[in-house]
């Protein structure tokens, strides 16, 4: 009934990670993975091309049902199946059956570096943790990164070389490329072009640089839908020259955001986060927390976190940036004017900022024009911040030209037959371009186009040949940070569908020859190593940074003719026309991750929606135009038209739309296609990131979307409390007097008793910026299944660990409050008296434990859960038939099946683990040692577990700050997870006006 | 109107009553025996290669820790790998019929399929470490092991079985260097020396019974 | 005579407000109500209401062979509402299941003889209702293979139930509920049992009669030791119509939900039961007195004193709503006075305005003797009731749970079809099993109308 994970694989050698052997912790090429066999073919054998899959409809469930009932019935009364046991064949060093070991290698969103590490559990990798060695990590990830395992697992990644949709092998495409090369050779390339997502990859780089030594007349084109084009236009516009910001957010005491999300998008998103809750304060109401002034056309992570948010459209952020410069005596031109209400906000932005030169820092947002951002270099510069707050560096990325300037060149060489050989490698720009540019139909004019990518995409249909990549976990490469920090990218397990990788595919294009990509990486290093190669190689894996690697930091000089003050003001666009605003998806991006089921059921930060995307509008709009969420209303821009349900969004610019790239997938997977809509067949080269003059008409219809939060308000209860600091100063002993009689009110019951380990858990509310990573770090630890839309609308989503979003105050100019909430342990748990099966217990260390194998289902655990933090099985979630699916769970954690109730448990397999190697060693576990999932993806480290009857434990002394209370705390439920109050830092001069 | 029933008949009905009532109880226990899992106590499993613990543990002296060599460090025991064999058996007995799978499969790099003895429930995380490492003998849950020509299961594994240990290690545990004695005894009484090694071991048998100690 | 009987008499309509009509001898009684059993074919009211129930149960079976095939998923149940209709028609028929014994055992002791005509198919009502009742619980188990770990039982697990938890007290108290009930109307059953077994034509059913009757033969005997034993049991079940639905009500009252955690519960849903359980009495013995021409042994005497029990507990259930409310306010706990405004101005509004109007406002016609005497009218006011009980109970689970603590959280329910399938299928299937009593077992108690009779000799009722 239940499984880890079946037997077949538990004992089994499936290892890809090879023996390691004498040269160290660490191995090095495919050839010696021979173990790997034995996986590769358990699973291409085992394999059901078109078996259950994770996206749920009816009917799957049909079939799901029908198989696990049959299972259950018979579990019911059977004996126990004959298992096997099948150990190794050759011995190897290092390796433990049955303990999970960690490898560092690093995810790349936009070419730019997160470094990891992968838990492997018997080779397989199972789950991903920050590097706390790299730069843009520092033991954090994001969601994209924890979601990335479930991609190597995938079903639906392609597994077989086409040529024209049909089946054919490497050894055709290898021919056939022979041929094309040496015509080519002889036109030294003429006609031959590369087109690749954005390259940080030294090694990459330096292969396509070999490819165009060889032929002179080939070129090169990067494009990314969502990339930095504005941002190295505006460094080019400030300094003449292309450079990569890097913004040091934790020197900085204020921080002014112009339509930038630097928590929740950006090259250095869980960094920043990072610096940003440091820059808050430790909670502790010491440290005075920094004060952040962020305008954005659409709500996000930045700007709910800002003290003072300010909804403006996104072409009125230059205007904004104007009066702003303006305002700290930065010749900007006579801006046009802006409302009052923008007036106070910048007037005391400014004196904000000027009573803090060199420690405050301007930020444009990546979708705003260069001279945006120029003005922001030109204020920095001003402010004195240039140098402290904000550095500058070469760029990171590889020939970092304006990428769509690039493609359009490629549009344009295609039209004149320039074009004869076109590679494409990654990317999915038949998909992603902007549809004024016609990629597909003018990608049918190329005669030759091969494609290698993970899936076999909407691009891969309009190429010749679809080659299959090999995911970051199949092969060896590297990349850059932000800072330029390298690092190898080592596998874990050998190629599932025999993908081949870039450095691969190249190596062929360049000579023609096959060279693993594990040679290749070494090749280029070798020499940049320094005299021991072996033991930097070594190291750098083992560390999963190359050490001083890093790009240092460049002084740059302003332009002298800057031409800033002269340029016209901006067309102001009139009132009654509307604004498009493109947004990254929060969860898809840019549609790279549409077959994602854990990212696709991840309630998106603001909306709370799973699924889709929609058109997001403020109240105010939503209020004239009469529109109500889920009315489906027409998106006119142009002559293009497409169509959106509405999501009305507090906080949103008015007269502004926004919508979120990513969807309307055609050919992503079964999970992926057909949700949601395609904003990119609005979007056009010339404005991809918001356009003027938006015709919006009610469609008439509606189109139901899945949310998993319907109430936004807190109806007067004390659930998140917020205090600005100066009332936290003025009544902070009374809050934590308050919380303290709130949580130790009489009781008939004896108080409860730990004597041994008494584990606790407080969540900074000051600090949590609402990323969700918690919630699908917690999903790819713990097995949660994804239940499918449907499921999600009716209210039976699995997450363990949720984010409520509350709004408080003027619909249209809000404060958002972000809470994530577990199950909260109660030492009274009032899901534990009402069992009666006692399913849901105690134990000794004050876990409330819920025993799957003992539940039956009553679910009135869940009724009298205050909190509403357990989930049930309505049906059989877990799939229990994608053999693939199996192989990512971990065996560590039970796989619940249909009709049982589960919750948050703290990561009781990790404090398992700790408490039998520190029982082995005679010891109690170290304060630290046992880290809960949640708390490790953290990126503001605004959760802390651990001991509470270790003295010395951070827990214990988070928990003894003034701040800290207990949601709900008057039912007396004693909760073992408590919050820290929310300290927010408003500009005492705004909030009077 | 004659009577429907004769007293005679009306004895008979009585008796009969009874009758069903006892085939029901008969029934009910039937069915209830059936389902109980069965354990395979004392049948020996069928394997590929006829192994015997007897001939390897008494006759050629094997420490446990030979071949099952994860069994202090990691949750699993640990099954030899076919090398393992293949030490000795590359030299002795090297071209016995009944060793041929174990050649076969050096040769071929095919792993050797063997079938599991003591199965527990997917829901239940058993450690062997920490139960080594807190004086569990291998005999105590294993059995006579060195005198099983083949092996077979002498404990139920059922939850009251573990139990019964949970709630008094004191009756089962021993010297931590006796551990992988098969033959070991206690000197004295065991529950003395038990209650001893219990202090001595540091055994929190508070939270021994906890659910979450085996089930997650 | 004892002076009950007489008090029970009403002085200004003798002539109509009988306990037994017309001049019946001990023959035509045993004919009259044997023959509902004996003779064939029968009436095709009964026909007709056997084919219609016969068509629900089909469609109850069916609803749950689904869910045991899919999972409680295909009902409309969700976090935070994850109890709805099963647990609302659980409450629901064991309410139903009260009037019954209230009737055979607590009139019995009261020595009131109207309960004569009419006590045998009330306990019967009671029967099949609990039985429903007993099934809701099972059903709507995540794992409904392993109901039985609810109960205690030496197990290889070494597990015992937990006993603080009120579900483990409802498998008692309804366990012992439906046991006794059993025992009592089948020891009522016995003489009849006899008189069938004499009666019959049949070899066959003279035997399977005979059987049943466990060789009753009327002797002064045994019918002492009757007596005796029927009253014992009589007062062994009457503290059951109390126990049994307080106990039920604590499933909610133990529960810290706002709606739910109120120490009211037991008492108000006690007189709810009672409330819907005549209400059913009613809507039951109007069409069997009608089919089969029994107004004679249930008269309009009858149907008055119910109607007049129901208004009663009418009264009692309107106070505990007001309780409530006042409660409420008067906590001054900011969740209980949300749950209240919620429910009279939320997303349910309705549910708890027609739960009012059907509870409250509608039985208090029953104040008129008028009202009292009309068949029909009793007879829909009695739909009404047995409506707006169950509409009731759906609001107290569904409406508190909707909407608690967190705002984050709350939800809506939305019934599925098969949740109604469930309700109506359990509607059929109680019926069902009604038409089959009525058919094979003397819906009235021969050898009790008997006595009757024969105390009519002695002066009128």
């Amino acid at each position: 009934m239940f499984h880890k994970l079946t037997a077949r694989l538990e004992g089994k050698p499936i290892d890809a990670t090879p023996p390691s052997n004498d040269r160290g912790g660490f191995w090095r090429s495919l050839d010696e993975i021979r173990d790997a066999e034995v996986f590769r073919d358990y699973i291409t054998e085992r394999f059901p091309r078109f078996a259950a899959h994770l996206n749920v409809d009816r009917r799957e469930f049909l079939k799901l049902m029908s198989a696990s009932l049959a299972l259950a019935g018979m579990g019911a009364c059977s004996r126990e199946p004959q298992e096997e046991i099948v150990p190794y064949v050759n011995a190897s060093s290092g390796r433990v059956a049955g303990e999970p070991r960690f490898f560092a290698t690093a995810t790349t969103m936009g070419g730019f570096a997160t470094g990891v590490l992968v838990e492997s559990n018997m080779g397989r990798p199972t789950k991903i943790e920050g590097n706390p060695t790299h730069p843009s990590s520092l033991g954090s990830t994001d969601i994209f990164a924890q979601a990335s395992v479930l991609d190597l697992w995938d079903p639906d990644r392609s597994q077989v070389v086409t040529r024209n949709g049909q089946i054919d092998t490497w050894e055709n495409f290898g021919a056939t490329l022979q041929r094309r090369l040496a015509a080519l050779a002889d036109k030294q390339g003429d006609g031959l072009r590369i087109l690749t997502e954005t390259v940080t990859s030294p090694t990459l780089a330096a292969q396509i640089d070999q490819l165009l030594k060889r032929y002179p007349r080939a070129r090169w084109h990067q494009y990314d839908a969502i990339n930095r084009d504005n941002i190295y236009d505006g460094t080019r516009t400030a300094f003449g020259e292309t450079l990569d910001v890097r913004y040091a957010l934790d020197k900085a005491q204020i921080i002014v955001s112009l339509d930038a999300d630097f928590l929740g998008a950006g090259n250095a998103r869980v960094r920043s986060a990072r610096d940003f809750s440091h820059g808050r304060g430790a909670a502790d109401g010491e440290t005075r927390p920094n004060r952040l002034y962020a305008a954005a056309s659409s709500p996000t992570l930045t700007s709910a976190m800002a003290d003072h948010p300010l909804a403006v459209r996104a072409a009125d952020i230059e205007t904004a940036a104007r009066n702003l410069a303006v305002a700290l005596g930065v010749p900007a031109g006579t801006p046009a004017e802006i409302s009052d209400e923008s007036k106070t906000w910048f007037a005391a932005c400014a004196r904000d900022l000027q009573a803090n030169r060199g420690a405050s820092v301007v930020i444009a947002g990546e979708s705003q024009p260069p001279y945006v951002h120029a003005l922001a270099h030109l204020m920095n510069h001003a402010l004195a911040n240039a140098g402290a707050t904000v550095t500058y560096s070469d760029p990171v990325v590889a020939h970092a030209e304006n990428q769509t300037t690039s493609l359009r060149e490629l549009c344009r060489d295609m039209d004149t037959r320039g074009v004869d050989t076109l590679v494409i490698i990654g990317g999915n720009p038949v998909y992603s371009v902007p549809s004024d540019l016609e990629f597909k139909a003018r990608l049918t004019a190329v005669p030759f186009v091969a494609r290698m990518g993970l899936y076999e995409d909407e691009t891969s249909a309009a190429c010749h040949w679809h080659l299959p990549a090999t995911h970051f976990l199949e092969a060896w490469s590297d990349a850059r940070a932000y800072d330029g920090t390298a690092t190898i990218t080592q596998p874990l397990i050998a190629p599932l569908y025999g993908g081949k990788s870039a450095h691969e595919l190249l190596a062929w294009l360049v000579a023609g020859t096959l060279k693993s990509s594990y040679d290749v990486v070494r090749d280029y290093w070798r020499p940049r190593l320094g005299t021991d190669f072996e033991s930097a190689w070594n190291s750098a894996l083992h560390e999963g940074v190359i050490a001083g690697s890093m790009f240092p930091q460049r002084a740059v000089a302003l332009k002298r003719d800057l031409s800033i003050d002269n340029r016209p003001p901006p067309a102001s666009t009139d009132d009654s026309s509307l604004e498009l605003v493109y947004t990254p998806d929060p969860s898809l991006w840019d549609g790279s991750n549409a077959n994602n089921a854990w990212l696709q059921e991840l309630p998106r930060p603001l909306t709370k929606l799973t699924w889709d995307n929609a058109a997001l509008i403020s109240p105010q709009l939503a209020k004239r135009l009469s529109l109500e969420n889920e009315d489906v209303i027409e998106l006119r821009l142009g002559n293009a038209m497409i169509e959106a349900p509405v999501w009305i969004t507090p906080a949103h610019a008015d007269r502004a739309v926004s919508i979120s790239l990513g969807y309307g997938r055609t050919r992503a997977g079964r999970v992926g296609n057909g949700r949601g809509f395609n904003a990119y067949a609005l979007r056009t080269s010339d404005a991809p990131w918001f356009a003027g003059n938006l015709q919006v008409r009610k469609a008439g219809r509606k189109y139901a979307l899945a949310t998993t939060q319907h109430h936004h308000a807190m109806n007067g209860r004390e659930v998140v409390r917020v205090a600005t600091v100066d009332e936290f100063e003025r009544n902070a002993a009374l809050r934590g007097a308050q919380q303290h009689q709130a949580t130790r009110a009489a009781s008939l019951y004896p108080p409860f008793k730990s004597d041994g380990y008494a584990w606790g858990m407080t969540i900074n509310l000051s600090t949590c910026i609402g990323c969700n990573a918690c919630t699908i770090a917690c999903q790819a630890e713990n097995n949660i299944p994804v239940v499918g839309k449907t499921e999600v609308a009716r209210g039976r989503e699995m997450h363990w660990i949720r984010v409520d979003r509350y709004y408080e105050g003027k619909p249209q100019a809000p404060r958002t409050h972000f809470q994530p909430v577990p199950c909260m342990h109660c030492e009274r748990a009032p899901c534990e008296v009402v069992c009666p099966v006692e399913a849901s217990v105690h134990d000794s260390e004050g876990l409330n434990v819920q025993v799957y194998n003992r539940c039956v289902g009553t679910r009135f655990c869940s009724n009298n859960c205050p909190y509403k933090v357990r989930r049930f099985n309505f049906f059989q979630y877990a799939d229990q038939h994608t053999e693939s699916l199996k192989a990512q769970r971990n065996p560590e954690v039970t796989v619940r099946m249909r009709g049982v109730m589960e919750k948050c448990t703290y990561c009781i397999q990790r404090i398992a683990n700790g408490r039998i190697e520190a029982d082995k060693a005679g010891r109690r576990i170290r304060d630290g040692e046992v880290i809960t999932a949640c708390q490790a993806v953290c990126p503001t480290q605004a959760i802390t577990f651990g001991d509470l009857n270790d003295p010395a434990s951070r827990v214990k002394a988070v928990k003894a700050s003034p701040l800290n209370y207990a949601l709900l705390g008057e039912l007396n439920t004693q909760p073992r997870t408590t919050y820290l109050a929310k300290v927010t830092n408003p500009n005492p001069d705004v909030t009077a006006s | 109107m004659a009577q429907v029933f004769e007293p005679r008949l009306v004895l008979w009905l009585k008796l009969s009553a009874l009758a069903v009532v006892a085939f029901f109880v008969v029934v009910i226990l039937i069915w209830r025996i059936s389902i109980a899992p069965h354990p395979s106590i004392g049948s020996p499993v069928e394997q590929i290669v006829p192994f015997s613990h007897k001939h390897h543990v008494s006759d050629v002296g094997l420490d446990c820790r030979y071949c099952h060599t994860t069994v202090e460090t990691s949750a699993f025991a640990g099954m030899p790998p076919t090398d393992t064999c293949m030490t000795c058996h590359s030299q002795l007995f090297a071209d016995a019929r009944m060793l041929a799978p174990v050649r076969k499969s050096f040769a071929s790099g095919q792993p050797l399929r063997w079938n599991r003895v003591h199965d527990l429930p997917d829901f239940v995380y058993f450690n062997h470490s920490i139960h080594v490492a807190k004086g569990v003998g291998c005999e105590t849950c294993h059995g006579p092991i060195d005198r099983m020509p083949l092996t077979w299961r002498t404990a139920t594994l059922e939850m009251q079985w573990c139990l019964d240990c949970h709630r008094a290690p004191e009756k089962y545990i021993r010297p931590r260097d006796q551990v992988f004695n098969l033959h070991w005894r206690p000197p004295g009484s065991q529950l003395i020396l038990g209650k001893k090694l219990v202090e001595e071991y540091r055994i929190h048998t508070s939270s021994l019974t906890d659910c979450s100690i085996c089930h997650r | 005579m004892p002076p009950a009987i007489s008090s029970t008499v009403d002085p200004l309509d003798e002539s109509r407000l009988k306990v037994l009509k017309g001049a019946y001898s001990y023959g035509s009684i045993s004919d009259k109500i044997s023959d509902i059993v004996l003779t064939r074919p029968t009436h095709w009211g009964w026909i007709a209401g056997f084919a219609f129930c016969s068509a629900l149960t089909v469609l109850f079976v069916a609803a749950i062979a689904y869910l045991f095939y899919k999972g409680v998923g295909i009902w409309g149940v969700d976090i935070p509402v994850a109890w709805a209709f099963a647990i609302t028609n659980f409450v629901w028929w064991v309410g139903i299941g009260h009037a019954g014994t209230f009737i055979s055992a607590f009139l019995l002791l009261l020595r009131q003889k109207w309960r004569t005509s009419i006590n045998r198919f009330a306990e019967a009502m009671t029967i099949f209702a609990v039985a429903m009742a007993g099934l809701m619980p099972i059903l709507h188990l995540g794992r409904p293979w392993f109901f039985y770990w609810l109960t205690p039982y030496p197990d290889i697990m070494n597990l015992w139930p937990q006993w603080r938890s009120p579900l483990v007290w409802d498998i008692f108290a309804i366990g012992t509920y439906i046991i006794v009930s059993i025992l009592f109307w089948y020891m009522g059953l016995i003489p009849d049992l006899a008189t069938l077994r004499d009666r019959a034509a049949g070899r066959a059913s003279q035997i399977m009669y005979g059987l049943a009757a466990l060789g009753w033969r009327g002797e002064a005997r045994q019918w002492h030791r009757f007596d005796t034993a029927y009253l014992l049991m009589a007062g062994l079940a009457t503290p059951l119509v109390i126990s049994v639905h307080s106990v039920v009500s604590l499933d909610f009252a133990i529960g810290n939900t706002p709606g739910w955690h109120s120490t009211i519960f037991p008492p108000y849903f006690v007189a709810g039961a009672l409330f819907s359980g005549f209400a059913m009495a009613l809507t039951i013995s109007i069409p069997l007195r009608a089919i089969f021409g029994l107004k004679d042994f249930i008269t309009a005497r009858h149907l008055d004193n119910i109607a007049k029990i129901m208004l009663v507990c009418g009264l009692l259930v309107a106070y505990s709503y007001g309780v409530e409310i006042f409660m409420a306010f008067y906590s001054a706990d900011q969740f209980e006075e949300y749950m209240i405004m919620n429910r009279m101005i939320g997303p349910y509004a309705p549910i708890y305005w027609i739960v009012i109007l059907f509870n409250v406002i509608i039985p208090q016609c029953l104040w008129f003797k008028r009202v009292r005497l009309s068949v029909p009218t009793l007879f829909a006011l009695s739909i009404i009731v047995n409506v707006g009980m169950w509409l009731e109970r759906f609001m107290i689970i569904v409406t508190s749970l909707h909407r608690d603590f967190l705002p984050s959280s709350w939800g809506m329910f939305y019934p599925t079809f098969w949740d109604w399938a469930i309700l109506l299928g359990s509607v059929g299937a109680f019926g069902w099993l009604f038409l089959m009593f009525v058919r094979f077992l003397p819906a009235i108690s021969i050898s009790e109308m008997r006595k009757l009779a024969h105390d009519k000799k002695g002066g009128d009722l």
